[in-house]
């Protein structure tokens, strides 16, 4: 079981072309955007509205409408906080905090240097090892408050290597 | 190869069972979501490099080593089972590989130290078959999830997939199905549980030559994770399903809708979709029957109102996940306005097994009118955390107790959460309750996705209400007012009484509101935000009047109202509460007393958690002398 392919930086025309040029496709091709940049870029978005003839409008109202659509770069370490209801009885809202606090994260959940960016999700279905972490992908089980530096790889010398 | 016709399928078929009966040792590791998350992949790369290097993968050697979805013990994974002996290994490390296969795979014997623990008697069991967790099951949508591997067709067909199908196709008239369905009383296991036959039925009955079938894979409910692991641990369940249901109703066309959450999903039914087609069972005249039907997989964005059956399928439009009224049927007007069957991953994948072992059959299972088995993700405080799948009608003191081997740390029961949002909570006096759609739902709460949530007395029941509705927020499209609205104002007064600032009438306020917003909203989200209010209400109204009339949460849960302190005569100086503090606000000599440093505290109750003499003690903090808020309620 690998995990999906990495898109890479992949080009804009490249990832319109992977479908056809149709508004039911809005939404995979945004996703395949976000996937390959880390975030909408404003000409992406202009982009995706010209080529699948979409009004910009709308495209804008299903980049904010869904959650895994965001308008600003993310942090190069993306982290997720599992908020799902096994979660909270087993303590994310400590994991969130301590966070925030080692981070001092904006509003966004995004660190200054956009180093990390910390999103809380609702439920990625691990929920026998509550609570769940995931940094860039890897899953942390049964994380503890005390253990955020270490997950977060802040132990050995601050900040993310990448 | 391209099978294109059914004498055909049964010989590859029968291929597929001898090549499979031909294997002595078979190390079947679990690649499931919680022991992926545990590290799984890692065991399963070192058994294939162990087994390589020693020359134990040629084929005279008949030994086979293969990653399926999830075995259901996610607590103590990665997990490995060695068939057909049965046993069982838990907590598998990489380093753990060479042992196994010189002692058990080489050797015949069993590693001890790698059986599961019974957590009741501390007994080490050595067959899986023999743990209470297993034996209590009957497996039926799962009936493969953890036994095949999901990349390999020959092994899930090896164990029944497309039985069914067959049977439908050659057998049976549309007519037919529909009625077997109907018959076996399958109800829809995605929440609401509506006769899966009937809609069927009424689809079939609408105008129009263009219809579509939809699997529902965007389970949202937060703590419940079955769909995701029959989507990665046995695709062509799904697949067999919904090629039957097309069959059923005249569909040529069909999606299933993946949360944006479960990215492995994707690609497993992405693989199993190619093998489908390269064999002929997907696509053009499938196995030779005349029948067409082709499925395409289409990713959610990260919306729990998309599960909703109307606003899915917006989205399948690419536009915004907006519901709209019920009146209008998805059945007569569904996906781009056309006829529409959609159902739930463990629906279909319980009409392959349906067909092919008898609408009888699975009707002889479960109560009077919820039928067969249900799965459901038993998480929380309870020590086997996993995935379980059940004949309907089961208590849930025997889930909880006798499956779950009860509650971590052998704390007392308070309550299990069912049905994620738009459920609600069933107390300790109800704990022998046979579980089905209308017995939860008699009791306020529902069976929801099958999520079943474990709480015990460190659970606040203002909290948890207060985390629904901040998750359904977050989660509200905003297109009508009394959900939108509604929510938010209901924040309010239950964030008040969390922080102390409670007054009295707002329970009254609470009612009034939930009232309101039931009877008001569009879509089943709105309708149903209030049952996690309403059913802590019910069930714990001293909890809700504690936090208004004295200012305390009895569970010690909301900051605002609790304090911590170390019991002098108690605490043995054992340094766990200190190592556990996130603020270091404990201070003291190990086997000295510590003591926690008011200012410093956060009260997030940490310290509480870990100590395993009960040293720490938390109190409302407006009244010190307080011992128990609970005894001063009553």
């Amino acid at each position: 079981m690998n995990d999906r392919p990495e898109v890479g930086r992949a080009s804009l025309d490249e990832i319109l072309s992977r479908y056809p040029s149709e508004e039911p496709y809005l939404i995979q091709v945004l996703q395949d955007v976000q996937h390959a940049f880390n975030y909408l870029p404003k000409v992406a978005i202009q982009a995706v509205s010209s080529a699948l003839s979409v009004p910009l409008a709308k495209v804008f109202s299903v980049a904010t409408f869904y959650k895994s659509f965001s308008l600003k770069p993310q942090g190069r370490c993306l982290v997720h906080v599992c908020m799902g209801t096994a979660c909270h009885i087993r303590g994310a809202g400590q994991l969130m905090e301590e966070m925030d606090r080692h981070l001092d994260l904006d509003p966004d959940g995004t660190t200054e240097d956009v180093a990390y960016t910390v999103k809380t999700v609702n439920c990625v279905g691990a929920c026998a090892l509550a609570p769940v972490v995931i940094v860039d992908g890897k899953y942390h089980g049964k994380a503890q408050p005390t253990k955020v530096p270490k997950v977060l790889g802040l132990d050995k010398g601050g900040r993310h290597a990448n | 190869m391209r099978i294109e016709s059914r004498e055909r399928f049964e010989t590859f078929q029968v291929r597929a069972g001898k090549q499979a009966a031909r294997i002595k040792t078979r190390i079947v590791v679990c690649c499931g979501p919680g022991c992926l998350a545990s590290g799984s992949q890692d065991v399963a790369d070192a058994f294939a490099r162990e087994l390589k290097s020693r020359g134990l993968l040629e084929k005279r050697q008949k030994i086979e080593c293969k990653r399926t979805g999830c075995h259901g013990l996610c607590e103590a994974g990665p997990l490995v089972a060695l068939e057909p002996a049965g046993i069982l290994y838990t907590r598998v490390k990489p380093r753990n590989v060479k042992d196994i296969i010189e002692k058990t795979v080489l050797g015949g014997k069993v590693v001890e130290r790698l059986l599961f623990k019974d957590p009741v008697n501390g007994k080490r069991i050595e067959k899986y078959g023999e743990i209470s967790f297993y034996r209590n099951q009957t497996r039926v949508s799962m009936r493969n999830v953890g036994r095949v591997d999901p990349f390999d067709l020959d092994d899930a067909v090896a164990n029944g997939a497309y039985s069914g199908l067959v049977k439908a196709l050659f057998d049976n008239t549309p007519e037919e199905v529909v009625d077997a369905v109907d018959h076996s009383g399958l109800r829809g296991r995605g929440g609401a549980g509506f006769a899966t036959g009937r809609k069927w039925r009424s689809c079939r009955g609408a105008k129009g030559d263009r219809k579509f079938v939809i699997c529902n894979g965007d389970e949202g409910d937060p703590g419940a994770f079955k769909d995701r692991a029959i989507m990665e641990g046995d695709p062509h369940s799904i697949l067999e399903g919904m090629i039957i249901g097309a069959y059923a109703i005249g569909a040529h066309e069909g999606y299933v809708y993946v949360r944006n959450e479960y990215p492995l999903a994707v690609v497993s039914l992405e693989a199993a979709m190619a093998d489908a087609r390269k064999a002929g069972l997907l696509g053009d005249n499938i196995l030779g029957s005349g029948f067409d039907f082709d499925i395409r997989i289409s990713r959610g964005g990260g919306a729990f109102v998309c599960g909703e059956s109307s606003a899915l399928m917006r989205s399948i439009e690419g536009k915004v996940g907006e519901p709209r009224a019920k009146y209008i049927h998805g059945t007569d007007r569904g996906l781009h306005d056309l006829p529409t069957v959609l159902n739930n991953v463990e629906t279909w994948s319980h009409v392959g097994a349906i067909l092919q072992k008898g609408a009888d059959w699975f009707a002889a299972m479960g109560t009077d009118k919820s039928k067969g088995a249900k799965a459901f993700s038993l998480v929380g405080k309870v020590r086997n955390t996993g995935l379980i799948e059940l004949p309907m009608g089961t208590t849930l003191r025997r889930i909880i107790y006798e499956i779950g081997g009860g509650i971590q740390g052998d704390r007392p029961f308070k309550a299990v959460q069912t049905g994620g949002p738009s459920g609600g909570v069933i107390p300790e006096s109800l704990l022998d309750l046979p579980v089905d759609y209308e017995k939860l739902e008699e009791n306020g709460s529902m069976m929801g996705s099958g999520g079943m949530i474990v709480m015990d007395d460190r659970t606040c029941m203002v909290d948890v209400a207060r985390y629904f509705i901040d998750f359904l927020i977050e989660e509200s499209c905003g297109k009508c007012v009394p959900c939108r609205e509604g929510l938010k104002q209901m924040h309010n007064l239950l964030d008040g009484l969390t922080l102390g600032k409670g007054r009295q009438g707002d329970i009254e306020r609470i009612e009034r509101l939930a009232r309101g917003m039931k009877l008001g909203s569009l879509c089943d989200l709105g309708r149903s935000a209030t049952n996690p209010v309403l059913s802590t209400l019910r069930h714990f109204r001293d909890e809700y009047e504690a936090h208004i009339d004295h200012g305390a949460c009895p569970a010690g849960i909301c900051r605002e109202l609790t304090a911590f302190e170390i019991l002098e005569d108690v605490c043995d100086g054992c340094h766990l509460c200190v190592k556990a503090c996130p603020v270091d606000a404990i201070e003291g000599k190990a086997k000295k007393m510590h003591v926690i440093d008011d200012v410093k505290c956060t009260a997030c109750g940490e310290c509480f958690n870990v100590c395993p003499i009960d040293a720490i003690r938390h109190f409302p903090k407006n009244n010190p002398a307080g011992t128990s808020p609970r005894e001063e309620v009553a």
